[in-house]
């Protein structure tokens, strides 16, 4: 009975560290890219010393942070100031659990998979508040309030993004999804929502040009302000750890997750974990790329998007969606 | 089984624990983040139970959007609390004497109340073990439940017509952003090239 037990729980941790240990490794090397990337945009070099074309530069970094000295400020709410990056850290690969790198390549197979990535992804605001609360300071609490506003606007619209690529799958489950898209890539009969979902993503994790609750011009670093050391690589990591999911759900739902763009040879000899990678990075390059080019956007023009745009263009497009599968009788479910 | 039973009970404590710390924290924000965790262990509960759909949506709905605007709007107020407990003796007989009648109601519902089995049998859903949950709430939801859905839609819909009514307020002179016009602005609209000749300048129009 015990041993069991022990089984279950000594085979459920070696298949959650064959998960999370690339997705760490993973989140390091992302951060380089991103550099990099962000460095050949404006035609500068990029980290490049530490290491082969500077990969180790992350590993540095995470060392030097390791080594400094953690500052918590007198008049910061002790618990509720060292549990804000831990939330933001764990929550960001507690979503990990339900990402499907093949058919029968996952740690956990729920049949409510997408409302899980939603329910965790909608969370992750948690970490950004109480980060902002209880560094009882200006800049941190500005800024978490304007993540937190952020955050819950640009949800609603993903949200709907979500249904309508549910109604042409008739099933919550992430396998289902992916196996739904084995004809045609919803990113190209939903387009529009394709592009609405990538632009809101980049809202959901704070990354530029909606970048506001750190925005360093008006509030130093936003709710990172009194973070210092291990604490605050924490948040980075976690930041990152959440930027990569949301382009694992990106292209779950859009780019067919981890089957090849077409059932032909040379395409489907590849393995399947190694296409969902490399969709991820595509989708993070582009994320990356965007950091470069694009400036960031006026607090007021971000809300007029998120509500006045998205939320009825992505409503109407669900009323679309549900009207031509009705009509052509294309309902998945009957 | 077990293991199943003391994760359940582990939950149920966390939530009644919480839900107890909501109602005697001293700081406001506080009791919000306990709510918050008492949501997360009731969707827990939930998600034990098999009613995974439930647990999710409690989760979405409850802990991704309802507290967050809770916890937004209690740390934008200062409670201030002497002044909440200033008129504690005044309220006292009137409020015992609400809570000793709730008390009593409660004691007789408790006192009277039995288990009957017709209850679940006088429902007249069929209820297919071979779907999902989803499945299963969107089959009545949908088809027997659509005029009490619409109807519970239609409520939230006044209410959140009314709140925006309630703090809607028409104001003069208030500069508007137009973003078409902002965005349709060309080069040639705010800048123009003059050939300015010598020791007489150049008069620009505004």
């Amino acid at each position: 009975m015990l041993n069991d037990y022990l089984n279950i729980i000594f085979f459920d941790v070696l298949k959650i560290m064959f998960l999370l240990v690339p997705v760490l490794i993973a989140v390091a090397m992302i951060v380089w890219v991103d550099r990099r990337v962000w460095g050949l945009v404006q035609l500068r070099r990029g980290p490049n010393v530490v290491g082969p074309f500077g990969l180790l530069q992350t590993a540095a970094d995470a060392l030097k942070y390791i080594f400094k000295e953690i500052i918590i400020p007198a008049g910061a709410n002790k618990v509720i100031f060292i549990l804000a990056p831990v939330v933001t850290m764990s929550l960001a690969l507690l979503a990990w659990a339900v990402i499907p790198f093949g058919e029968n390549i996952y740690v956990a197979n729920i049949n409510v998979g997408i409302l899980y990535l939603f329910a965790v992804s909608s969370l992750g605001v948690y970490g950004i508040i109480m980060a902002g609360w209880a560094s009882n300071s200006k800049y941190p609490f500005l800024g978490a309030l304007r993540s937190a506003a952020q955050m819950v606007s640009y949800e609603v619209s993903i949200g709907f993004i979500i249904v309508t690529v549910l109604l042409c799958v008739g099933s919550l489950n992430l396998i289902d999804i992916v196996v739904a898209q084995k004809k045609v890539w919803f990113a190209i009969p939903l387009f529009p929502m394709f592009v609405i979902f990538f632009i809101s993503a980049l809202a959901e994790t704070n990354r530029p040009p909606f970048d506001l609750p750190e925005a360093e011009a008006e509030l130093v670093a936003g709710y990172q302000t009194e973070y210092s050391g291990m604490m605050y690589a924490l948040f980075w990591l976690g930041e990152y750890a959440n930027i990569l999911l949301m382009c694992a759900m990106g292209s779950i739902l859009f780019l067919g997750g981890w089957l090849p763009p077409a059932d032909i040879f040379p395409l489907n000899a590849i393995p399947s974990p190694l296409w969902l990678v490399l969709k991820i990075l595509l989708l993070f390059v582009a994320f990356a790329l965007i950091k470069a080019i694009v400036p960031r956007y006026r607090y007021d023009q971000l809300m007029r998007l998120g509500w006045k745009v998205f939320l009825p263009v992505s409503l109407a497009w669900v009323i679309l969606v549900s009207g031509f599968l009705v009509y052509f009788k294309m309902l998945p479910v009957n | 089984m077990l293991a199943h039973a003391l994760i359940f009970y582990l939950f149920s404590f966390v939530a009644i624990i919480s839900s107890l710390a909501v109602i005697s924290s001293k700081n406001t924000v506080h009791a919000v983040f306990f709510l918050i965790l008492d949501f997360v262990s009731i969707s827990c509960l939930f998600i034990m139970m098999g009613a995974e759909y439930l647990g999710m949506l409690t989760l979405i709905v409850y802990v991704g959007a309802v507290a967050v605007l809770f916890l937004f709007v209690v740390m934008m107020l200062n409670v201030n609390f002497k002044e909440l407990r200033a008129g504690f003796l005044n309220y006292l007989p009137f409020g015992s004497l609400i809570g000793l009648v709730l008390l009593i109601e409660i004691g007789m519902m408790i006192g009277t109340w039995k288990y009957r089995d017709s209850f679940i049998k006088t429902s007249e859903i069929q209820i297919n073990n071979n779907l999902t949950n989803t499945e299963s709430i969107g089959n009545v939801l949908y088809t027997d439940y659509i005029h009490y859905f619409q109807i519970s839609g239609l409520i939230l819909l006044v209410a959140m017509i009314g709140a925006i009514l309630l703090t809607f307020r028409q104001k003069e002179n208030l500069k508007r952003q137009n973003i078409t016009k902002q965005v349709s602005r060309e080069r040639d609209d705010g800048v123009s090239l003059e050939d300015v000749e010598s020791f007489k300048g150049v008069k620009l129009n505004d």
